[in-house]
């Protein structure tokens, strides 16, 4: 009986404008304190460029994209926005404790199994990671970021990201609705 | 006055502890706001959820007005902050195939950090193709770089690509966000719930 008298809060989010708000102050903090803005798939990025330095020195050194973000003083890990994600884990999971909603799961509509879902999110993660290297900056880092300083890319990404999602997600439909 | 730490009014030292707070309060938000969920976040796309226009069009409005305050009142150097370069190929693009990889995996990099966080595994996963795809970008980048460099703008803002006034042009995306709010309200109305 006690299981149905205590409320679920595994539900409960902030009011979206709130939430928002929030966000907006998080994103002016950081613009007044470091002159930049968040970011997400930067620190994914650090990760790649260490590990192919670590495994194929010769090759990184050689590699025009992967060059370009070593430095004979400063280790590629040593890198802001690592620090930072390793913070949104960290805030992520309170915020989990907080409202109940630390949980292993894999999540997805009813009308597909487990299996396709996990297979959809892994090609759905790669196009995204290879967008993200493509207009220099993903939602938080070229999207958010940018249109906070009223940067034209940051505003041109949004909205190919956005649209773009509209119109894939309606033609895929049938992994969510 | 701001940025604090490229005019070392804060010492750099303490980029990195800095950096790991800001994180924390971001993966907070987003995880309060409900970025956790995929199928909560896609529902933007469908209408049955707009979660997602709202709080990011809300911290979009109230992030520019808040650093446009902070520079009126000289608190803040808004010329000395790092604006996004534009090029207008690889913005494109990236952000069609970034579009892409959202209807597929529902999730953003940053909000499957923080579905990871609370035990989501298809978050997992999907983090797994960020890395993957970030390395075959490093592969095929040589046939790529053309298009990569191509139709550089700079560091350009909105309101001077067009030399309009920064204000009229914040007032219109303020107007924007209202109607996008509105119409979401409306549409929500009308749509059938989904159950998530």
């Amino acid at each position: 009986m006690t299981e149905k008298i205590k409320k679920d809060h595994s539900k409960t989010y902030l009011n979206p404008y709130f939430g928002g708000v929030l966000l907006g102050i998080v994103l002016i903090l950081t613009f007044y304190i470091t002159g930049r803005g968040l970011g997400a798939s930067g620190a994914a990025k650090s990760t790649v460029v260490t590990t192919i330095q670590s495994v194929a020195p010769e090759y990184a050194k050689e590699s025009g994209y992967v060059s370009q973000f070593i430095s004979d003083d400063e280790h590629p890990m040593n890198n802001w926005l690592v620090f930072e994600v390793i913070g949104v884990f960290a805030g992520a999971f309170l915020s989990g404790i907080l409202y109940g909603r630390l949980k292993p799961k894999v999540e997805h509509s009813p009308k597909i199994t487990s299996r396709k879902r996990l297979i959809v999110a892994l090609l759905g993660g790669m196009l995204f990671g290879f967008g993200s290297q493509v207009a220099r900056g993903c939602t938080s880092g070229a999207a958010l970021s940018g249109m906070a300083v009223l940067s034209l890319g940051g505003f041109i990404t949004m909205m190919g990201i956005f649209g773009s999602a509209y119109i894939f997600s309606w033609t895929f439909r049938k992994l969510w609705i | 006055m701001g940025p604090l730490i490229p005019n070392n009014i804060i010492p750099a030292d303490w980029n990195n502890a800095i950096a790991l707070l800001l994180g924390m309060c971001f993966g907070f938000v987003l995880e309060a706001s409900g970025f956790s969920s995929s199928r909560k976040i896609m529902g933007t796309f469908f209408g049955y959820d707009f979660v997602v226009l709202r709080v990011f069009f809300t911290a979009a409005v109230t992030s520019i007005l808040g650093i446009l305050y902070l520079d009126y009142f000289g608190w803040l150097d808004f010329g000395q902050l790092y604006i996004h370069p534009t090029y207008l190929t690889s913005a494109i693009v990236g952000g069609v195939i970034m579009g892409f990889g959202f209807a597929l995996g529902g999730y953003c990099p940053g909000t499957s950090y923080c579905a990871v966080a609370i035990g989501k595994l298809d978050a997992l996963v999907y983090s797994l193709g960020l890395f993957l795809g970030i390395y075959l970008f490093t592969f095929v980048y040589p046939w790529l770089e053309t298009m990569f460099t191509s139709n550089s703008l700079g560091n350009i803002t909105v309101p001077g690509f067009f030399s309009m006034n920064t204000y009229v042009f914040v007032f219109f995306v303020i107007l924007a966000a209202l109607g996008m709010f509105i119409a979401a309200t409306l549409v929500q109305r009308k749509v059938k719930k989904v159950d998530y």
